[in-house]
């Protein structure tokens, strides 16, 4: 049984819907559209600004600065990095808590997620020297290692709400047919995991992406990644809106365009479940 | 179906995730409460017992109260924008209308814009007293550009993180509105419920559970709000952006004073941990492992 909406009802919800989507969305617009102007008109008023002249020069020049290069780099080798190392550890973790359940699984769960409660600033200090006296600072094995234990909960977790959904008859039909435990694992559950580990996968490169306190904390340039080039904007000199504005685009897009694909994972990974 | 080999197999896959996350937690936190006891500065040599002169001077520190105080005003300015602003907006949002798809797109955009970004963005483009847009409209309406980040500092840092915030809580109510139960909507409404009462008795008591893992999640987030603060304020004018994540950060790794900042982190960690308890507690109840 449908609601019924009369047509002149659907209109007006969606121009209100509408507008209060550009207006949220608004300032993402605003930049993409100031990175195709020329530093001169950015800094113009806003229609004058619509109007000016339509340019790539600020995308050649903050690509000519080779440096953006590595920045991006960094950002791709740590996120995707820390996620494929956390996936690794936490995939027959995930699996055997799922599938072999004991006493203690709920409360492990727990612990790990208690974990991710604590705050960075409260292991701010040692880290920081531990990563000095090993010569960690700056490099991207550090920063690999923090991320991935940052965001080792939220994986196991996630991994976790899927494998749960796998029904366990399966398993034990496949047994029933001779399977062993490696053949249960290579045909019958991975194949039935896979939309769950991609899922987890992209959430957590998103998340890895944009994470800023630690990228900030335990870099300068060498293992820096966008977050801490685009830091680099906060007290510039002479005019610099179109830089800052294609640097922010060519930061955000390739994240905004993987969120987009990953809105339902979103709410289940974090909210660690509670909210299907 | 689990033997005692599996079970013995389930253990070894499970304890290299338990073993990094327990040093990963245990190891620098045992040394930042060691820290915290120590007189320890990066610029003089040697250290020294401290007893609780760290604690005592980190909160008897006029700039701790002020963090104390800009945390609680942050998270709670937040969180008031974010859910009354994520419930009028999920309603809005499950309502039918034409590009679905798109509208929803554009609501959750902002969280994934990476906390640099969205606080230069801001910063730069809106709130800048010469070229942001603000300042072009004041100008266009007659009236004087209002320097966001100097004359009113904390709000315009509070209004950035709401604005980053807002799609998560949207997305969450909206997913949980989505699951509320259309038949027993419509029989309250044959039954000649008004729109009020149906929100009231229905909708409420159902996005009940779903608003408080917003607040709790949400405050776990914003409790260790920095990046945005380090490249807008940097903490001022004074102190009046400091956060407790903040001035830790500036005690520490700008004045060197690594007694103080530990002894400041260990009270984050103890604030956050009053916030997490709860959060648990909601979690650990969906969970039937």
């Amino acid at each position: 049984m449908a609601r019924k909406a009369s047509t002149a009802k659907k209109a007006f919800v969606t121009l209100a819907a509408w507008s209060v989507g550009i207006l949220i969305c608004f300032p993402i617009l605003w930049t993409i559209l100031m990175s195709f102007k020329s530093e001169a008109d950015a800094v113009k008023a806003p229609f004058a600004m619509l109007s000016s002249a339509w340019t790539l020069d600020s995308y050649a020049e903050v690509q000519e600065r080779s440096i953006y290069g590595r920045y991006f780099m960094n950002s791709v080798v740590l996120s995707v990095g820390s996620t494929l190392m956390a996936l690794v550890i936490a995939i027959p973790a995930a699996w055997s808590m799922a599938f072999v359940p004991g006493k203690r699984t709920k409360d492990l769960l727990m612990w790990m997620l208690s974990t991710k409660m604590m705050p960075a600033v409260g292991v701010l200090i040692p880290m920081y020297l531990m990563f000095r006296d090993a010569g960690l600072l700056d490099t991207q094995i550090g920063l690999l290692i923090i991320l991935t234990l940052i965001n080792l909960p939220i994986v196991v977790w996630m991994l976790y709400t899927y494998f749960k959904e796998i029904p366990v008859e399966i398993l034990e039909a496949s047994r029933m047919d001779g399977a062993n435990m490696w053949s249960e694992i290579v045909h019958v559950l991975t194949p039935m995991a896979v939309p769950g580990i991609a899922s987890t996968l992209l959430l957590n490169i998103i998340l890895t992406w944009n994470e800023a306190f630690w990228t900030l904390q335990l870099t300068t340039s060498d293992a820096a990644p966008l977050t801490q080039f685009i830091a680099g904007f906060s007290s510039p000199q002479g005019l610099f809106y179109a830089k800052l504005s294609a640097a922010s685009t060519m930061a955000i897009a390739p994240i905004l365009i993987l969120g987009w694909f990953s809105q339902k994972q979103l709410v289940r990974g974090l909210t660690f479940g509670a909210v299907k | 179906m689990a033997t005692q080999q599996s079970r013995a197999l389930a253990r070894i896959m499970v304890s290299p995730a338990v073993i990094l996350l327990f040093l990963w937690m245990i190891v620098p936190l045992m040394m930042t409460l060691y820290f915290s006891f120590l007189r320890y500065n990066l610029l003089t040599p040697g250290t020294s017992f401290a007893g609780f002169d760290n604690y005592y001077y980190f909160l008897t520190n006029p700039a701790f109260f002020a963090a104390l105080i800009n945390t609680l005003t942050l998270v709670l300015g937040v969180l008031v924008i974010t859910v009354f602003g994520g419930v009028a907006l999920a309603l809005l949002l499950d309502l039918p209308f034409w590009g679905q798809g798109i509208v929803r797109i554009m609501v959750i955009s902002p969280f994934f814009v990476m906390p640099t970004v969205a606080a230069l963005v801001w910063k730069n483009f809106f709130f800048n007293p010469v070229n942001g847009m603000f300042a072009h409209l004041a100008r266009n309406l007659g009236l004087k550009p209002y320097d966001f980040l100097a004359q009113a500092p904390l709000a315009s840092i509070i209004g950035i993180v709401a604005w980053a915030w807002l799609p998560f809580s949207t997305l969450i109510l909206l997913t949980a509105l989505q699951s509320l139960d259309r038949e027993q909507q419509e029989a309250a409404e044959m039954d000649g419920a008004s729109w009020l009462s149906r929100f009231r008795y229905l909708t409420i008591p159902h996005l009940t559970r779903a608003i408080t893992v917003v607040i709790l999640i949400q405050t776990i987030f914003l409790l260790s709000v920095f990046a945005e603060i380090l490249v807008t304020t940097n903490g001022g004018p004074g102190t009046a952006t400091t956060n407790i994540t903040f001035l830790v950060y500036a005690q520490s790794l700008l004045s060197y004073d690594v007694g103080g900042g530990s002894a400041g982190g260990i009270i984050a960690v103890v604030l956050a941990n009053i916030v997490a308890i709860f959060l648990m507690r909601m979690i650990g109840k969906n969970l039937d492992a």
